[in-house]
C-alpha cells in the first residue's frame, strides 16, 4: 500500500514538473496518464520494493555526495593519466563480493562501479562481480569495500 | 557572478570531454578504452550540465536539466556494463598487465 501511494506521488510530482501547466484538461490529462502506469505497473505485480524503492531517496542523500566525491577522484586520476606522455596503466580484472541483501542494492553497486572511472564491472555470477580496472590504485579502491558498505546501508533495515 | 560560474564550469566540462576523447584513441584495448569513454559519460555531461543549470538561474529548466543528469548517470553505467558484458561474453579477452599479472593470480 504505502508503495502504490509512494508511486502515486512520484508519478504526480514528475509529471507536474514535466509540465507546469495547470488547465483543467491538461491537468486531466495528467491525472489520467498517472492512473494508466499505476494501472499498468498493478497489474505486473512490480508495486513493491524493488519497483517503487520509496525508502531509498531520503538515504541516497547521504550516499549521493559521497559517489559524486568518489566520481570527481577518479576522473581527475583517470584524466591525468589519459594526458601523461607515458601511459602509466596497468589493466586487471578482479573479482569483487557484494554482500548486499536485495537486487536493487546490488544493481546500485554494479552500477556505481561502473559509474566511477577506472573501474567497470564486466561480468556478474552470483553474489561475484568481476571489475576490469584501470589500474592497481584503481582495484585497491573496489577491494577494500568501502563502496559496498555505504551502498548496503541504503537498504532497509530490517 | 552567476553567468560567469556557469560558463567556467561548462567550459571545464568540455575540456572533459576532450580528455576523454583523447584516451578512447590512446589507450590500448576495448575495456581499458571504456574508462576513458567513463570521463566523457560522468564528468564531462555532469559539469556541462551543472553549468547550464547555474546560468539558467533558479527555474524550471534547473529542475529539469538537473532530472536529465540524474537519468543519464542511471543510464550510462548499464550501457556501459552491458556493453563490456556483451564483449566479455563474445569471446574478447581484456589486455592485462602482464608484469603484475602473475603475484596477484
Amino acid at each position: 500500500m504505502k508503495h502504490t501511494v509512494g508511486l502515486i506521488l512520484v508519478l504526480g510530482g514528475i509529471w507536474v514538473l514535466w509540465s507546469w501547466h495547470f488547465t483543467p484538461l491538461l491537468l486531466a490529462f495528467g491525472v489520467l496518464s498517472c492512473a494508466c502506469v499505476l494501472l499498468i505497473a498493478l497489474r505486473m505485480r512490480i508495486v513493491d520494493e524493488e519497483g517503487a524503492p520509496i525508502h531509498l531517496p531520503l538515504r541516497l542523500f547521504r550516499y549521493l555526495p559521497w559517489l559524486f566525491w568518489e566520481i570527481a577522484k577518479a576522473n581527475i586520476d583517470v584524466a591525468v593519466r589519459i594526458l601523461r606522455p607515458r601511459l602509466s596503466i596497468s589493466p586487471r580484472v578482479i573479482e569483487v563480493l557484494a554482500s548486499q541483501r536485495t537486487d536493487v542494492g546490488y544493481v546500485i553497486y554494479a552500477n556505481s562501479i561502473t559509474l566511477t572511472p577506472g573501474t567497470v564491472s564486466i561480468h556478474t555470477e552470483g553474489d561475484m562481480i568481476s571489475v576490469h580496472a584501470l589500474t592497481r590504485e584503481a582495484a585497491d579502491g573496489v577491494l577494500n569495500g568501502e563502496m559496498g558498505r555505504h551502498v548496503s546501508r541504503l537498504e532497509s533495515a530490517k | 557572478m552567476g553567468p560567469i560560474v556557469g560558463d567556467l564550469i561548462v567550459v571545464a566540462g568540455s575540456i572533459f570531454i576532450v580528455i576523454g576523447g583523447i584516451g578512447l584513441i590512446r589507450f590500448p584495448d576495448f575495456f581499458t578504452r571504456m574508462h576513458a569513454g567513463g570521463v566523457t559519460d560522468t564528468f564531462g555531461a555532469g559539469l556541462v550540465l551543472t553549468g547550464l543549470a547555474i546560468q539558467a538561474g533558479m527555474s524550471l529548466i534547473t529542475v529539469k536539466l538537473l532530472l536529465i543528469l540524474l537519468f543519464l548517470w542511471l543510464t550510462s553505467p548499464t550501457a556501459t556494463h552491458a556493453l563490456a558484458n556483451s564483449a566479455l561474453e563474445a569471446g574478447l579477452k581484456p589486455k592485462l598487465d602482464r608484469q603484475e599479472e602473475a603475484p596477484s593470480s
